[in-house]
């Protein structure tokens, strides 16, 4: 039963660290920079959210809030490409990841001026409730969770599988010159890609404050969120999510049954096992080009 | 010219381009007539694909206008030209791998929204290049090179275009797959109505379907007229076709020889 609830829990944790990976991937994939202030785009989400809904903030409703939130984050996410990203055209990926990183610490601190530096957590419809199904006791929120990752990456399948703008976004990605030739306009498709990003880091975050507290230095998640994209391959969606289950399962399995303070450490020793036995990642897609 | 009558569908003045700071394209001059297939020839680095880059609007040009069925169209963005009915067909295919045949083929009409000729036009797709829908399930980075060439070139149909720019589609083909898209591209412009620009460095197989050619070389056009006249000239002999003239007495001296534009 015990082990039960720690795959659950997981499994929930997981599912924040697979859909910040997936931002990670999204970008990677479309401009093939990494930004590092994903997990930070995740705590703004959050707070954003908080700051909606709460009642020591605006009190709105909940479901109400929400959708305000994600939408915000997709407009800051499409605004950060259109108004400095594109910019930066032809510059080395080194000096976007840079940027990244100081856009990160920049959304840090204005978080903590605006909301305070103290852990602070989301005031949701289902927290502390929870039910027990045959002797094992399972938090709502963490059910949400998985639910709603579940719902999110079935939604995202569908969008790049089935709708024009999800191909011409994988068509970008795979062969940016070649969307070009087809009248695909790949700068646009490239913010539509940021403010998919942005609006995903904000669902993640929504889950994640959902879950416990919430304080402006959470965007260091991204860190394992990192990790946990490279496990899964980085350039492959269902692997960054992979990844990120299987970050979030080892977390609470090494922390019950390894020695003090192996958890910490575990996600990184499967990193480094990966890479050095899967080198591409679990899920690699490369493909040599024809001549 | 050989059909004077019929109207201009391209034409280009003193077009200017650069790579950086190196002048790729110096003045260029041309005109394509509709039905016409013209062919560009020229050695590595003679500047057809920046031409064809710039006509397309992937380069923007630094002098000179391209204007397109009477409208100027330089430096604007490619999806505004592939929706005025131009489309490029890039050198060395440039599918996109991960996805499958019918999807590569789906991206080529990305500017258009009208389903059902949509899908006339993706059977007529199949029907120029019948492998394609066998293996339309398939990602395009696992076919081979000919039929990724087809693909390209069909995906390229797909934007309904008034024009093609084809870029070198004999890359890395062997003679018999080479002949085999030279075929289907005659049988485009001929059935199709599809005026065909083709940049090439096979000079025989171009010449050997166009209607009219220019030679390019360092970046100017150096040579300009009907593809039989051009296929019989001395110069394109000796330097495009590799037909060597008669030795003179002392043996060949081919390095030596002038061309007659220098």
């Amino acid at each position: 039963m015990d082990f039960i609830q720690l795959i659950v829990s997981g499994l929930a944790s997981g599912c924040v660290y697979g859909l910040i990976a997936l931002g990670f991937v999204l970008i990677y994939k479309a401009t093939e920079a990494v930004n590092f202030a994903q997990g930070d785009f995740m705590m703004i989400g959050a707070f954003i959210c908080l700051g909606l809904t709460n009642q020591d903030f605006w009190g709105l409703n909940f479901w109400l809030a929400v959708p305000i939130a994600i939408v915000i984050m997709a407009v800051l996410g499409y605004l950060f490409d259109w108004g400095v990203l594109r910019f930066m055209f032809g510059q080395s990926q080194v000096s976007i990841v840079i940027l990244t990183i100081a856009v990160g610490f920049i959304l840090r601190f204005a978080a903590g001026t605006i909301w305070s530096h103290e852990p602070v957590s989301l005031e949701t419809p289902f927290a502390g409730r929870d039910i027990s199904l045959g002797g094992v006791v399972l938090g709502f929120d963490e059910i949400a969770i998985i639910i709603v990752t579940l719902l999110l990456t079935l939604a995202l399948f569908i969008f790049f599988s089935r709708t024009k703008l999800g191909m011409a976004m994988q068509a970008s990605s795979q062969n940016q010159l070649a969307a070009y030739y087809m009248g695909i306009p790949v700068k646009r498709i490239q913010s539509l890609v940021w403010a998919l990003s942005g609006a995903v880091a904000a669902v993640a975050g929504i889950l994640f404050a959902s879950k416990g507290a919430i304080d402006p230095s959470a965007g260091l998640l991204g860190i394992k969120a990192f990790a946990a994209a490279a496990i899964g391959g980085f350039g492959s969606l269902p692997g960054a999510l992979v990844g990120g289950l299987i970050i979030g399962l080892v977390e609470p399995l090494s922390a019950r049954y390894g020695a003090p303070g192996f958890s910490q450490i575990a996600p990184y020793g499967i990193l480094i096992l990966v890479l050095v036995f899967r080198p591409g990642g679990l899920f690699s897609q490369t493909q040599k080009k024809k001549v | 010219m050989s059909t004077p009558s019929t109207n201009v569908v391209l034409r280009i003045d003193n077009l200017e381009s650069y790579y950086g700071p190196i002048m790729a394209i110096r003045g260029v001059s041309l005109e394509v007539r509709e039905g016409q297939i013209v062919t560009v020839l020229g050695a590595n680095g003679a500047g057809k694909t920046t031409l064809l880059k710039t006509i397309s609007g992937v380069m923007d040009p630094e002098k000179g206008t391209v204007k397109l069925q009477g409208e100027e169209i330089q430096g604007s963005e490619p999806n505004q030209v592939v929706a005025r009915g131009m489309v490029h067909v890039p050198e060395g295919r440039e599918i996109f791998p991960l996805m499958t045949v019918a999807e590569n083929i789906a991206m080529g009409a990305y500017t258009r929204s009208d389903k059902q000729a949509i899908d006339e036009d993706t059977e007529l797709v199949y029907s120029y290049f019948p492998i394609l829908k066998e293996r339309r399930m398939q990602a395009a980075g696992t076919l081979s090179g000919g039929q990724q060439q087809m693909l390209a070139i069909g995906r390229g149909l797909m934007a309904r275009p008034r024009i093609m720019l084809l870029d070198e589609p004999s890359l890395g083909l062997s003679p018999l797959l080479t002949e085999e898209i030279f075929g289907i591209i005659q049988r485009l412009n001929a059935e199709q109505k599809v005026t065909m620009m083709l940049v090439e460095q096979n000079a025989a197989v171009a010449l050997s379907i166009a209607n009219y050619g220019y030679v390019m070389e360092l970046g100017r056009i150096v040579m300009a007229d009907d593809a039989a006249t051009l296929a019989a000239s001395k110069d394109v002999q000796e330097f495009y076709l590799g037909i060597s003239q008669e030795e003179n007495q002392r043996g060949q001296r081919r390095w030596k020889q002038r061309k007659t534009w220098r």
